[in-house]
This record gives structure tokens, C-alpha cells and sequence, in this order.
């Protein structure tokens, strides 16, 4: 019977959940780098026993972790994340130019192929390539040096690289999310870039629909069809159908538009997952009921999903990269939220069960299938 | 020998239990301590300064016989009983959280 294992990043250190097919009984293992802030850690596609974590802290910075046997051991691996040349200004909160400042790493994305290959999301902006096995990073700084760097400005979360999703049919094509600039594809394998935000409309910018500066919050693509995207923004839930040229507000009949997290169903490509929260002064779900909202039919028509998850008096947050899905026949979504839970539903959004209840606030949720 | 205490959480980073001994050639000071340290332990690397401008993170400070050297020039001498092995260079994490 396959194995699913959930891979939680949170405030105080990393947590591995462990379950066979039904998903019912969980094994905890953890907390790995107890103290230390995981931002993410996820598991390679082509050897799942690899996994990398980004530990960080206030006080000693960046660290990165490899594992190779699935995480029960770990070693250190290269932390020196240097821009390539001058790194130069971007925006301010003020306005005002601000020298380029590397802060920690928010996403690792391990290569479709190749174990050893792995991208680094980090703040400030910019993308970062290793090709043997994290030892050592080289910056792909076409996407800083496109020339929209300078009018890139910080959320408050910070200026984050926190997106980024490799297309399985086109080794070239990769795309990226940055808060607060909005969306990117390289078509040459990350060498050069262009935005992609055309139809985003940010009421927040002096010009709402200007090329950059949008606070994309998230953005997720089904394997099969990678020229559809879908996007949580800061406000409104988006749709591509054309790898990222042109977007179209999908939000439809969500009691609210802003979020953090979106994903896809493993076998149905249409059908996606939100947690609305109520506002971004209000970082909490509307009317203290924590609700995972569905769509069937690729934005527009959403359902409430309520079974299992509390409906009273809950005001936590479901961070951008809390969210992930299992590829089993029955597809498991998968959520973490800053009040500590884990939320498993085994059949795909119908009933949600807390795998645990009590962890630090949780920042990122990955899913491995394992055979 | 130079001793040298690291915050818990650097400890675990390095694998080390309680004191760190090491062999660091002369003249002792600061730097020369922190680059036989991160020779010894490259996992350190990055994590007590930058890996680029080598200054202090700045939420870590050095002490040394009651004294506060975190402002003192990295290539300043440590104090003769540091260099002694009687006293021991202690990196500190700042007191945070609530």
C-alpha cells in the first residue's frame, strides 16, 4: 500500500506526518531544527528519499538542509546565496530605493529530473539554481536584471520569490511569483524573463494595471495542462489559459477574494482549492469559520467545504505555501494554518480531519506519494 | 588552545556539546578565532557573520572576561586569558521572545 508523507515547515522547526493509503493513522516525527524558522522543505519528484529545507533564524540567518534518506538524517549543505553582480535598488514601503538585501529563502523547488538540481526562492526577489545537490547556488539573475527590478517593492511579508513551477512538458519554461511584482516566465531554461500580468488589477498601485507591482500571492498549475494557471492575489482569484499572457478574475461567489493559498486536485484539473480570508487587515476566515472552498469548474462556482474543520470562533491564517495535494486514486488535500493544525482530507475536500492539533504556526505544507 | 562557547542553537548546528577548543594561530583576535571556528565547523558558515562583509550578525554579540568586545575591531587582540585557554570567547544570541 503507497505511503503519504506530509512535510510541515513551521515557526519552531519541521514536522514529518506519516500515513499509509487511508490516511487515517498519522505518525509524527519532529520537530527537526526545533528553534529554527522552516519556511519550506520539499521532497525531489525523481528520488523521494531527497528533500530539502530552508532553516532560517533573526539571529543566524540562513541555513540549508539535505536529506537523503526520506529525513530521519540530515546534513548541512552551501548557504552562501550571493547576486550576481551589483545587486542595485528596488522600492522601498516609502518609495524610496532600497539596496537589494538577501533575508532567507521561501521556496525550494527540486528539479522534475534530476535530484541534484534545485531552485531557491528567496527575499529579496531572485531565483537561485543548484545543480549539485545544494552545495553551491548560482543566481539566474536574468529575472533581477530584466529591468522591472527597480519598481519592485516589498509586501508585508517582505519582498518575497515565493512561486515557482516547473513545466513538465517544456524543460525550458519556468514560472515565478514574487510579492509585491507579480508573475514571471523564462521560456530559455531561467535565463531571461518577462512579466505576465496582464489582466491583474491591484487597486493599491498608483497605476492598478501596471506591468509590475502586483501582490501575487500564490500560483498553482495542474501537471497536465501547465499552460493553465491559477492565482490567488493579494485580492481576487485569477485564471490563465494562456501560460500567463492574459488573466481573467475567477473569484465568482467566494464570500471573499483575498487569500493566501490556492491548488489543484491531483486527477482533475478543473477543480481547485482557496481558504478565503476575510481581509488583509483581518488576517483571519470570515465569520470565524475556517472554510476550504472548492470549485469544480475552474473558478466562478465555489462550494463550501465545512465537514471536519471548525465553525465557530476560529481566526487563524493558511499561509501561501500551506497547501498541497497527494496523487493517490482519491486525491488528499492538505492544509497547515498558523494556529498549529494540520487539516487532511482523504477524500478530496468532502471530510477534513487534523492530522495535529498543536505544532507552531505552520508555513508550509508539501505532500510526498510515496509507492 | 582557545576556548569557545556558541549559543545552543549553533551548537546543535555543529554537532558540539558544551565548549569548543580550538588551535588558532597568532595574533588571537576576533576574527582569526571565528575563521578557525568556521574551518573547523564550515556548517557555521554564514551563521555568526556574513559570509561576504564578515561583520557580526546583529543579533549575536561577543564576550570575553565580563568585558562586551562585540565593538572592538575584529583584528583587535583578545584578552591574554582568552589567549591563555583560561578564559573562553563566548558568542551570545540576544535575549528575545515573549
Amino acid at each position: 500500500m503507497s505511503t503519504v508523507r506530509v512535510l510541515a515547515g513551521t515557526r519552531k522547526g519541521a514536522f514529518i506526518l506519516t500515513s499509509d493509503g487511508k490516511r487515517k493513522d498519522w505518525q509524527v516525527s519532529g520537530p527537526h531544527f526545533a528553534g529554527w524558522e522552516i519556511y519550506h522543505l520539499k521532497g525531489s519528484p525523481v528520488d523521494k528519499n531527497r528533500l530539502y529545507a530552508s532553516q532560517s533564524s533573526g539571529w543566524f540567518g540562513q541555513v540549508v538542509q539535505r536529506s537523503d534518506d526520506g529525513g530521519q538524517t540530515w546534513s548541512t549543505a552551501g548557504n552562501t546565496f550571493a547576486y550576481d553582480g551589483v545587486p542595485g535598488t528596488h522600492q522601498w514601503y516609502d518609495g524610496t530605493a532600497h539596496p537589494w538585501e538577501f533575508k532567507r529563502v521561501w521556496h525550494l523547488e527540486p528539479s522534475l529530473t534530476d535530484p541534484d538540481t534545485v531552485y531557491a526562492g528567496i527575499e529579496d526577489a531572485a531565483l537561485f539554481r543548484s545543480t549539485d545537490g545544494a552545495a553551491t547556488w548560482q543566481e539566474l539573475s536574468g529575472l533581477r536584471k530584466h529591468g522591472t527590478g527597480p519598481h519592485w517593492q516589498p509586501g508585508a511579508g517582505g519582498m518575497c520569490l515565493h512561486t515557482i513551477l516547473l513545466d513538465p512538458a517544456n524543460p525550458l519554461r519556468i514560472y515565478i511569483a514574487i510579492s509585491a511584482a507579480g508573475a514571471f516566465r523564462s521560456d530559455d531554461g531561467g535565463q531571461s524573463w518577462k512579466p505576465i500580468n496582464k489582466g491583474l488589477v491591484s487597486s493599491f498601485m498608483p497605476n492598478p494595471t501596471a506591468e509590475v507591482g502586483h501582490c501575487v500571492h500564490h500560483v498553482a498549475m495542474h501537471p497536465s495542462r501547465p499552460d493553465v494557471l491559477f492565482m490567488q492575489k493579494h485580492w481576487d482569484v485569477m485564471r490563465s489559459d494562456d501560460a500567463g499572457e492574459s488573466w481573467q478574475e475567477v473569484s465568482g461567489n467566494l464570500p471573499t477574494d483575498f487569500g493566501f493559498v490556492i491548488d489543484v486536485h491531483a486527477h482533475e484539473p478543473e477543480t481547485l482549492y482557496v481558504v478565503p480570508i476575510k481581509s488583509d487587515s483581518e488576517h483571519f476566515p470570515p465569520e470565524g469559520k475556517l472554510r476550504v472552498y472548492r470549485s469544480r469548474t475552474g473558478g466562478h462556482e465555489w462550494e463550501a467545504l465545512t465537514r471536519g474543520l471548525p465553525q465557530s470562533d476560529c481566526y487563524v491564517n493558511v499561509l501561501r505555501d500551506a497547501m498541497a495535494v497527494d496523487t493517490l486514486d482519491e486525491c488528499g488535500v492538505y492544509f497547515g494554518t498558523t494556529g498549529g493544525q494540520v487539516y487532511a482530507s482523504a477524500d478530496a475536500g468532502d471530510n477534513w480531519t487534523p492530522i495535529v492539533r498543536d505544532l507552531p504556526a505552520v508555513l508550509s505544507v508539501e505532500v510526498q506519494t510515496l509507492p | 588552545m582557545i576556548r569557545v562557547i556558541l549559543p545552543q542553537h549553533l551548537r546543535t548546528l555543529a554537532q558540539v556539546g558544551g565548549e569548543v577548543a580550538l588551535e588558532v594561530p597568532g595574533p588571537v583576535t576576533a576574527q582569526a578565532v571565528l575563521n578557525a571556528l568556521e574551518s573547523r565547523y564550515p556548517m557555521l558558515r554564514g551563521t555568526i557573520r556574513d559570509h561576504e562583509t564578515r561583520q557580526r550578525r546583529p543579533f549575536l554579540r561577543y564576550f570575553a572576561c565580563a568585558e562586551d568586545l562585540s565593538h572592538e575591531s575584529p583584528d583587535a587582540a583578545l584578552p591574554d586569558a582568552v589567549v591563555r585557554g583560561e578564559e573562553p570567547f563566548l558568542i551570545l544570541g540576544a535575549i528575545a521572545g515573549g
